[in-house]
Order: structure tokens, then C-alpha cells, then sequence
């Protein structure tokens, strides 16, 4: 195998947000010793997405490595060996699954540098395969970003393209800080052409993907490419769709999304999760508390229904469409 | 056919005698009850006495400070000596602790200030050493949640071919946690260099060990997960040691984790809001008085001629002198800055954050100028007068 030299630009390849992300592991342990991965199932098999893919083979046994079926044991360890100088990212599998970590990325996790007075810091990563859009069975769908964007001490960010989701892993993995890494499940087969090592903006911004002049549409991991379908098919009504991509969700990037809300003067949240408690509320409101009387009618959450995540035949209702954005849209008074 | 446990078990669940190397009344105990350890030699016992002599006074003054109210809360481990000094004790100063919030006598032994450990439990900081330096993590309040760190920080070791091992302490009622099976269980699959020690002083709170498990011993879970399992007498320190430091060399040498369970008692109240008497029997205390693990080392040692009565009054002034101190520490004001509420969250700071920092810092000034002008005017009503 030739190793590539992981500082010099490659030529330009198509990858998928899948392999962008192998990409962007593989790397990020080429280019430093600490790194090491594991998780269920993160070994030969290459992960259920394949995001590990040819890891194992690579890096061996001591850097990749197949863990117990157990997520709190997961992150509960991973937390050991980031206090002795390793950067650990591990992969929860599933968004569903990683509730039986929760009591050690809350409690433990976000709070370590602030237990120990900033002594004691923690670069790990969380890899989470997130949201839903996959005909998948129960458990297999959720969005559960607003239990971590509501912790205070972990960043919380999602891509939402190849591009992104190799630059924002690097930076992920190189923060000193621990990361919740979402990764929307439904674009891992999205791709794009990349020269890699690519970098797009800093992890904890957003970007404005599509500018227009009438409303904003703040989206993030799986409903930016909702969000961009909505904005082309807006053209038509008429309609001059500004669309944002969030990217982080802690930090949120008040300046970012402000001016473009106070540009346009009208704004909605997209998010699958449900609405009631939803990361858009907190959108929302700070964005109204701050820019009110910039704003000509009150901001919109187009979310999914507040129920548990549908079985396959029925998500296609649950999820936020073009179409329901739009109708949404229509709601405001527009004069 | 019916199927119970006691078809299964040979001995239904009675719980084998404890491995011991000194007896409740303070004399070597028989061969059969060593298991084949070896008692330390007496130079290592007094240095063990010592330690928890001292270590108890720590306590004992602790205890007291907080029904004065000059503590917010304190879990005692008044009757832990032994489990607490020979954990310490079997560490290299490059090993990790990883304790939990009763085990402030384990830090002091390690070396922490008695201001440094009272930080947190008068509400100076969530933790209030250098966790660092000291090779000591914050103690954990979250049940079994620190096992997997220690884990984790000795399957970082084994990484990078480190002699580094974790010794991470926990509670009878800890190990009904899911944590502590994962931990065990993630132990024992990549042979971390981990040693497990509970103590096993009977309850959680108020509730007792039969109430948290159906199995004879904690000790015995260990062949579940593949690894060594010791049911020690927790109040003989000799045992306690020579097991702690059999595990921890044998963790180092690369053969893996231990779960060692020391059976002790928990002669004090939870913390100062805890009743006992509401769900434990007086006489067990008494029981439990005779087993006390510094009188049994303090016999034996006499007995042996390794403790004159000069030794015993040094070993009490060094033991008085550390209560004086921590007396003193309690008078030192230890000012808190609340804008330090901010620094420690993210290593970046964030905009957002940085916003409510300056709110609360406009708030004190606010504040501070409003309390100046009061005192000024009621010096100038004062003057009037």
C-alpha cells in the first residue's frame, strides 16, 4: 500500500459522505499516533455504514478495535483514554443507541474540564449515525441532537456533505474538546468530488449554501438537501429562498444566521425531530429575542410530528417535504 | 421439574469466610484463611497502621466540622481504614486512583491537602485537586460511572506499553450499576491492567446487600467476566494489602484485571442526613466495633514488638497535628470568583458564553456599586446622627 502524503492535495475523487468520512479517520491516524477508533462493530466488518472501512486492516488491532456491545462501556472508556493522552472516536451505531451512554456523555463527558477546574480535558469523538429517511425499523431513525445541543460543555455539529463531512471530522478529532459528531444517515450515499485533504469553513459556523432575498431556511444534517430542493422549487411561486446550513448546533452562529434573518426579515427551522422541546424552539426564540423587530412575521419550526419516529411505510409522512415547507411558507401574510 | 438456585449452588448461598492474615482478635490467622498470601512484614504494617491511624483522625475531624455546619455534606469511611490505605498503599506514585465521593481518606494518603479535598465538599469547586499531579481522578459521584475510566485509562496504558495501572474503588451497592458490569466486562475482554476493589460495607444508604443481589459474594461475579475474584476481610489491612498488591503487580506484569471485594462496615450515618437507626440494628455496630481494623493491627503489632507505647504517641501527634491543620484550613477564607463559572466549560471560548459572562460580571458591578452607595449613605446617616 502507498501511503499518501495527508498534508498535500490530492487529485480530485468522488466520494460518498461515507467514504469522505473514512477518509477523514483514516488521516486523521495516519497523521497522528493518538488517534484511536473503536466501537461496535468498527473492525473488519468496517462499520454497518462502512464508514470504518479497511481501518482494521490498516491500523491493526491496538488502533481499531471491535469493543463490547455496550455503549456506556464505550464512551465510559473512551473518557479513561482521552485522560491518558489518547484521542479516542468511537461510533454509537445507531442514534437510538446511544442512550445507554447518556449517563456518561452527560455527566462525565461534558462536564470533566469543568469538574476539574479545566485540568482535565477530554478530545474525544462520538460518531453518531443520525435521523431517519433509511426505511429503517424502529430505533433506527431518531434524531436525538437537542439532548446533546441542550448540554452545556459538548459541541454538537452535523455535515450535511462530503466536503463538510470530511473537514468537520479532521476538525473534530483535532478539538480539545469532545465532539458530537451527527451523521445524517440518509446522505452517507450523497457524493461529491473532493481533493482531499479538503477544508471547508470552521466546524462551528454556518454557511449560507444558497442566498436569496424573501426567507430563510436554517437547516441542518439530513434536511439541508430538503432545504435546497424547497429553495429551487420556490423559484418558481416567485420566491427568493435563502438557504443555511447550521452545520454546528453548539455553538450556535448567532451572527451567521442573524444577518441573513435580518436580511430576508422571514425564517424557518427544519429539523426531522419532533417539534415540542425541538432544537428549532431554541432557534427560534433566540433569533426572535435578538432580530424582533427585524422580522416581518414569526419564525416557523417545519418539523417532524411530535410521535415516535414512524415504521418505513409511514415516515414519508412524517418528515419535512418540499411541499409542506412551502404550504408552511404560505401560511405568513405576505404583503 | 422445578428449578431454584439452591439446586444450582453447592453451598446455597452462604457466603464463604473472608481470606484473612489477621483475625478479629488481632493474632495470625490460620493458614486455611490465608489462601496462600503472606502476612506483610511488620515495617509495612506500621507503616499501614500509621496511615490509617492518621487517616481516621482525618476523618473523624471531617465528620465533626460537618455537624458544625462548616461542611456542606461528607461521607465518612470511619471502619473503611484498611480497604481505603491498602488500596492507596499497593499503587506506584505513576498508577491512577479513581475514587468515589467516600473515599476522601484514599486521596489524603495519596498526598491531597486537606484543603484540596474539602473544596468540594464546602462548595468551593466540583473538585478541588490537581487530578493530574496527583494521579487521582475527581471523585465520582455517579454510581460505578468512574470503573469504565479507570478502564479506559489502563487500556490506554496497555496502548501505549505503559507500566501504568488503574486501581478504581467502588461501593457494595455500585455494583448492581450497569457500569460496573460493563466495566468488568470490558476489563476482563482487553485485559486491561485494572484492579476492582469494592468495599463492601453492607449497604447502599440504607439499603442492604441482600436487597442489590442474590449471589454469595461480590467476589464470586468475577468468574462470570473471566477474571480473578478475592473475598478479603476489608478490615485487615495485611490481607487487604497483600491481595490489592498482588492484583496490581499482576496487572502490570500484563495478566490482566482483579475484582478484589473487601467486607467492611460503614460505622458512620451515609453523610450528616442520613439516619441509620432507621434501618440498621445497634448491635451490629458493636459486632462490627470488635472487628475494628486499626485496634486488630494494633494488637498484633504490639504482640509482635513492632509498636512501643513512644511510637503509638507519635503516630497520635502526627494524626493530631493533621486534625489542627485541617481545622485551620476551615478559617482560611477561599474566596470564589463567579466569573470563573465561565472558564472552565469549553477550551475555546464561545461567543454566546462570553455574552452571559459579561451580563453576570455587569450584575456584580451593579451590585458592588449599589452595596458602596449604601454604605455610604448609612456612614453619611450615621454622621448626621
Amino acid at each position: 500500500m502507498t501511503l499518501h502524503d495527508t498534508t498535500v492535495t490530492r487529485a480530485p475523487v468522488t466520494l460518498t459522505m461515507a467514504a469522505a468520512l473514512n477518509a477523514a479517520i483514516q488521516d486523521a491516524m495516519r497523521d497522528d499516533p493518538t488517534v484511536v477508533l473503536f466501537g461496535e462493530d468498527v473492525g473488519p466488518l468496517g462499520g454497518v455504514f462502512r464508514v470504518t472501512d479497511g481501518l482494521y486492516a490498516e491500523f491493526g488491532e491496538s488502533r481499531v478495535s471491535d469493543s463490547p456491545l455496550a455503549e456506556s462501556g464505550i464512551v465510559g472508556t473512551a473518557i479513561g483514554m482521552a485522560m491518558y493522552g489518547l484521542r479516542p472516536v468511537v461510533e454509537m451505531q445507531f442514534d437510538a443507541f446511544s442512550y445507554p451512554a447518556f449517563e456518561q456523555i452527560v455527566s462525565h463527558v461534558a462536564k470533566m474540564r469543568n469538574r476539574t477546574r479545566g485540568r482535565v480535558q477530554l478530545p474525544l469523538v462520538i460518531r453518531i449515525p443520525y435521523a431517519g429517511d433509511i426505511g429503517g425499523v424502529e430505533h433506527h431513525s431518531d434524531s436525538s441532537e437537542a439532548y446533546w445541543a441542550a448540554t452545556p460543555g459538548l459541541t454538537v455539529v452535523s455535515p450535511s456533505n462530503p466536503a463538510d463531512a470530511y473537514s468537520m471530522l479532521r476538525e473534530a478529532i483535532n478539538s480539545d474538546d469532545p465532539v458530537i459528531f451527527l451523521e445524517p444517515k440518509s446522505r452517507y450515499w450523497s457524493k461529491a468530488e473532493l481533493s482531499l485533504p479538503v477544508r471547508t469553513a470552521p466546524m462551528n459556523t454556518a454557511v449560507v449554501l444558497r442566498e436569496g432575498t424573501d426567507v430563510t431556511l436554517i437547516a441542518y444534517g439530513p434536511t439541508v438537501k430538503t432545504a435546497l430542493a424547497t429553495a429551487e422549487l420556490a423559484v418558481a411561486e416567485g420566491l427568493s429562498v435563502e438557504v443555511i446550513d447550521l452545520r454546528s448546533l453548539s455553538p450556535f452562529d448567532d451572527e451567521t444566521v442573524g444577518a441573513s434573518v435580518r436580511k430576508t426579515s422571514r425564517a424557518a427551522v427544519l429539523h426531522e425531530a419532533a417539534q415540542f422541546g425541538g432544537y428549532g424552539a431554541e432557534v427560534a426564540a433566540r433569533l426572535t429575542e435578538r432580530n424582533f423587530f427585524h422580522l416581518a412575521a414569526p419564525i416557523l419550526r417545519i418539523t417532524g410530528f411530535d410521535i415516535p419516529y414512524p415504521s418505513p411505510k409511514l415516515e414519508e409522512y412524517f418528515l419535512p417535504s418540499p411541499d409542506r415547507i412551502l404550504a408552511a411558507l404560505g401560511t405568513w401574510e405576505w404583503n | 421439574m422445578s428449578l431454584n438456585v439452591e439446586s444450582l449452588v453447592e453451598s446455597p448461598l452462604t457466603a464463604p469466610r473472608p481470606l484473612r492474615l489477621i483475625d478479629d482478635t488481632g493474632r495470625a490467622a490460620p493458614p486455611d484463611d490465608a489462601a496462600g498470601f503472606v502476612l506483610p512484614d511488620p515495617a509495612t504494617l506500621l507503616s499501614l497502621y500509621r496511615r490509617m491511624v492518621v487517616a481516621r483522625r482525618f476523618d473523624v475531624q471531617v465528620t465533626a466540622l460537618t455537624r458544625q455546619g462548616r461542611l456542606a455534606t461528607y461521607p465518612s469511611a470511619l471502619g473503611q481504614e484498611a480497604c481505603e490505605i491498602a488500596a492507596v498503599a499497593a499503587l506506584d506514585t505513576g498508577d491512577w486512583l479513581f475514587p468515589t465521593y467516600r473515599d476522601s481518606i484514599a486521596l489524603l494518603t495519596r498526598g491531597v491537602p486537606p484543603e484540596q479535598i474539602l473544596a468540594s465538599f464546602r462548595g468551593d469547586w466540583h473538585s478541588g485537586y490537581d487530578q493530574n499531579a496527583h494521579r487521582i481522578a475527581a471523585q465520582a459521584t455517579p454510581l460505578a460511572t468512574q470503573a469504565l475510566h479507570a478502564v479506559g485509562l489502563a487500556t490506554a496504558s496497555k496502548l501505549k506499553r505503559d507500566s501504568t495501572v488503574a486501581l478504581t474503588l467502588l461501593g457494595d451497592g455500585a455494583t448492581s450499576e450497569g457500569d460496573a458490569h460493563e466495566a468488568f466486562n470490558f476489563a476482563a475482554v482487553w485485559q486491561a491492567p485494572v484492579v476492582f476493589v469494592v468495599q463492601n460495607n453492607q449497604f447502599a444508604i440504607s439499603v442492604p446487600l441482600d436487597k442489590q443481589m442474590r449471589c454469595r459474594t461480590i467476589a464470586d461475579k468475577a468468574i462470570g467476566y473471566g477474571m480473578p475474584g478475592y473475598f478479603v476481610d476489608g478490615n485487615d489491612v495485611a490481607a487487604m494489602y497483600a491481595v490489592t498488591s498482588a492484583a496490581v503487580e499482576n496487572a502490570r506484569a500484563g495478566h490482566g484485571p482483579t475484582l478484589i471485594e473487601g467486607l467492611t462496615y460503614r460505622m458512620e450515618a451515609h453523610t450528616n442526613s442520613d439516619d441509620p437507626s432507621r434501618y440498621r440494628d445497634a448491635g451490629d455496630l458493636e459486632i462490627w466495633r470488635r472487628r475494628d481494623p486499626i485496634t486488630r493491627l494494633d494488637t498484633y503489632l504490639g504482640e509482635v514488638g513492632a509498636l512501643s507505647d513512644a511510637e503509638r504517641a507519635d503516630i497520635r501527634a502526627e494524626a493530631e497535628d493533621l486534625a489542627t491543620d485541617t481545622r485551620e484550613c476551615m478559617t482560611r477564607s477561599a474566596p470564589v470568583d463567579p466569573l470563573e463559572l465561565f472558564d472552565h466549560v469549553y477550551a475555546t471560548p464561545r461567543a454566546a458564553l462570553m455574552e452571559q459572562r459579561a451580563f453576570l460580571a455587569a450584575e456584580l458591578a451593579e451590585h458592588a456599586a449599589a452595596s458602596a452607595s449604601s454604605t455610604s449613605s448609612t456612614a453619611e446617616a450615621g454622621g448626621t446622627r
